[in-house]
């Protein structure tokens, strides 16, 4: 079963994101919450690098947290909305759930 | 599915709790069940009793209280990171010999295994912090 890493941090504030990319393998899920949605904007310095992460991983943003940053019309194509319930159902079909805190 | 899930971080100065609060209510409203909802760090001040947050805000504490008696769910704080700050069961709070105790409705005090025993339990940890 694939990993599931759960980021809660702006990639321009922490790296957080950026070593999750490097350390994920293909196939691997990556949730982005909180401030972690920056990372899902089109059209910032870390966008490339979100972008070569698409071809190998699955990328998904939480829509609630994307929606009170008012970042929704910025994100980049290919990456999944999901709300709560669609986070639970992440959580359940990946094994292990790592937060990268 | 059986969840269990960890609070590290208190109310108001981050989002984790809001995180793990919505979360954890998604989660029962799909049918799973939540083992055990572990406060550890600065997680046990979601178990303060004396939390009164401004009427336009979310009252946190309240809102894992009241899910918490909605679906049964076993919030449980640990031991020592609450004894250190201030939150303190009746039982607790005469141990030490002190005049009040603090700790809201709907949670218990009790030490770090029994998030093992949920982690072992659960079929997924998830966890919640800074």
């Amino acid at each position: 079963m694939a990993m599931l890493y759960t980021v809660n941090k702006s990639p321009l504030e922490r790296n957080a994101l950026e070593s999750c990319l490097r350390h994920a393998t293909v196939g691997t899920a990556i949730l982005l919450i909180e401030d972690g949605v920056y990372g899902a904007m089109a059209q910032t310095a870390f966008t490339p690098a979100l972008e070569q992460a698409l071809q190998k991983l699955h990328i998904y943003a939480l829509k609630p947290d994307i929606e009170a940053r008012g970042i929704q019309d910025k994100i980049l194509p290919g990456i999944a909305l999901v709300d709560y319930g669609g986070f639970v159902d992440l959580v359940a079909q990946h094994s292990p759930v790592m937060a990268w805190l | 599915m059986k969840f269990t899930v960890l609070v590290n971080e208190g109310p108001y100065t981050h989002q984790a709790s809001d995180t793990a609060f919505h979360f954890t209510k998604a989660a029962l409203e799909k049918g799973h069940h939540v083992l055990r909802v572990f406060f550890y760090h600065d997680g046990v001040l979601n178990a303060t009793a004396l939390s009164v947050p401004p009427r336009d805000d979310r009252d946190v504490v309240k809102r894992w209280s009241t899910l918490a008696q909605q679906y049964q769910l076993d919030l449980v704080a640990c031991i020592a990171a609450a004894e250190r700050r201030g939150i303190l069961d009746s039982e607790d709070a005469k141990r030490h010999g002190l005049e009040m105790d603090n700790l809201a409705p709907r949670f218990r005090i009790s030490g770090l295994g029994q998030l093992v025993e949920a982690a072992i339990q659960a079929d997924r940890v998830v966890v919640f912090g800074d």
